[in-house]
């Protein structure tokens, strides 16, 4: 599973922090840091965070291109 | 007619950000014909933003950072084998290995690639580095986890920037030289700039402003330090050169398409224009490489090595490759990126380069938190805002209605009583590093675009 966060979108409410601190972090206040290769234990913390983020600013799948979704 | 539009042969050349999201967006359109997506690096798509960031923090593996699909392509993938060439006439794509892939429309998402160090015997030292790719980010990390005495790096544009914050952050000496007179100062003018040579010094980076790095030395074939232009000297075992990208372009010279160093001209539905102005029905452009016209600014043709733009631009020019004339939309988003440096998140809408004032409206630069608001004759242009992401929506619509410069009172931390100053944005020329927004279009007094032969 890979994660991308339009950080453009991103306006730092951290509810990823929080709902899977060991992918998204907060670097200083506001500044978001993500760890874009999501290790297996962590997919449902993920898939929760997407759900939760306000502004709907991640995007989680696949590897683009990888067999299943060339 | 439409009808027509969705199937077909559609080939896109470029696999990454833009590419991709193109062949999402146009499967999500209803396109059902063969889709091909062709790419010259051999890995599948990746986001280049961590790779300044998080890979060189150490918190996340270069390889690591493909990119999520958000649907099935069922497309055919030619990754690791460059387009070398476009037969416009017979619709066919030429690749470096000699297959020529025929289309019915093309999308050219070739995006940019590193502005390599101007000497090539002094940059293929060990030790001397770039970062646009997994492999160069990789070798970069890699070196970086090994503890090298000092670091130089060259160019302080916003690249340059966030390498010298990863390295403080690991607590790595850095030297950062920069021509022009501070960081951030080509892309976000004078006032930014004085506040972005504070923080840098205030993280003890050894900012060099003002000089060029005339020479890299080297010894045995390793770097051991550079010589500047003011004749003083630094030892150091890695140089990070960041001087900014450089279009790719060159594999369209022959193609009679408006493609150059400026990037690859079209209309603002994506569509390219051909060498003598005519717009083309079946050839498309997005991302780093477009060049186009935007009407906040003027209709200057802009270029923007933005994500978002990439992004936004990809969907327009997808929607507008299955849609006949009167359907088509015109890619209108004010343009907007971030970067994180020194622990702050920095965020901008609009360009701030076409500004001719600036005022700080809210915040105060000794408190880490600010926005900056640009205008330009009169009215809001764009705003950059240090940990106060949250405002720039408010900024934004600014912009997109055209309200007067300065703009009023909204906000509890408004800076009350605060002057517009000029923005004081520098010709690119006297920079080290290329510009990341270049407006390259038609007012004569304004020459905000970077050409370096030989580059």
């Amino acid at each position: 599973m890979r994660v991308v966060v339009d950080l453009n979108r991103c306006q730092g409410y951290a509810q990823c922090a929080f709902l899977a601190p060991r992918v998204f972090e907060l670097h200083g206040d506001e500044a978001l840091l993500y760890t874009p290769a999501v290790p297996a234990e962590q997919h449902e913390r993920v898939l929760r965070a997407a759900a939760a983020c306000p502004v709907q600013a991640i995007v989680v799948g696949e590897q683009a291109g990888a067999a299943g979704v060339r | 007619m439409s009808g027509d539009l969705r199937s077909g042969r559609i080939v896109i050349v470029g696999a990454s950000l833009a590419g991709l999201r193109a062949a999402e967006a146009l499967r999500d359109e209803g396109f059902t014909g063969s889709l091909t997506l062709v790419g010259d690096e051999p890995h599948l798509p990746y986001d280049r933003p961590p790779l300044s960031k998080q890979v060189l923090l150490g918190r996340a593996r270069a390889e690591e950072c493909g990119l999520p699909a958000r649907r099935a392509l069922q497309a055919r993938w030619r990754l690791g084998v460059g387009a070398v060439g476009v037969d416009t006439a017979g619709k066919r794509v030429l690749l470096a290995d000699g297959e020529q892939v025929p289309y019915d429309r093309l999308l050219i998402a070739t995006g940019t690639r590193a502005r390599p160090w101007p000497d090539p015997g002094e940059a293929a030292l060990d030790g001397v580095f770039t970062v646009r790719t997994v492999g160069d980010a990789s070798r970069l990390a890699e070196r970086l986890d090994a503890g090298p005495r000092r670091v130089l790096v060259i160019g302080a544009g916003f690249t340059g920037s966030e390498i010298a914050s990863a390295c403080r952050e690991r607590g790595l000496a850095v030297t950062v030289a920069e021509r022009g007179r501070a960081p951030l100062i080509g892309a976000l003018g004078g006032t930014v700039g004085a506040w972005a040579t504070k923080l840098q010094l205030a993280h003890g980076v050894d900012l060099r402003c003002g000089v060029t790095v005339s020479a890299l030395k080297g010894e045995n074939g390793r770097l051991t330090g550079a010589e500047f232009s003011d004749g003083s000297r630094i030892d150091a075992d890695v140089a990070v050169v960041a001087l900014g990208a450089v279009r790719n372009t060159e594999w369209l010279a022959d193609s009679g398409l408006a493609a150059g160093p400026r990037g690859v001209a079209c209309d603002a539905g994506c569509r390219v224009f051909d060498m003598y102005g005519i717009v083309s029905d079946d050839v498309f452009v997005a991302g780093d490489v477009a060049r186009f016209p935007h009407p906040l600014f003027e209709y200057q043709l802009i270029a923007l090595e933005h994500w978002g733009n990439a992004v936004a631009q990809a969907e327009v020019a997808a929607h507008n490759m299955v849609s006949s004339g009167p359907h088509r939309r015109p890619h209108l988003s004010v343009p907007a990126f971030w970067s994180s440096q020194f622990g702050l998140n920095i965020k901008s809408v609009g360009v701030p380069t076409f500004s001719d004032q600036v005022v700080i409206a809210q915040g105060a630069p000794e408190e880490r938190r600010l926005v900056a608001v640009y205008g330009y004759r009169g009215r809001v242009t764009a705003a950059v805002a240090v940990n106060r992401a949250k405002w720039l929506e408010h900024y934004q619509r600014l912009i997109e209605t055209a309200a007067p410069f300065p703009p009023g009172p909204g906000a509890a931390d408004f800076v009350d009583g605060s002057e517009p100053v000029p923005s004081d944005v520098p010709d690119p020329r006297v920079l080290s590093h290329g510009p990341t927004v270049a407006l390259t279009g038609h007012l004569p007094d304004r020459r905000l675009t970077l050409l370096r032969p030989g580059g």
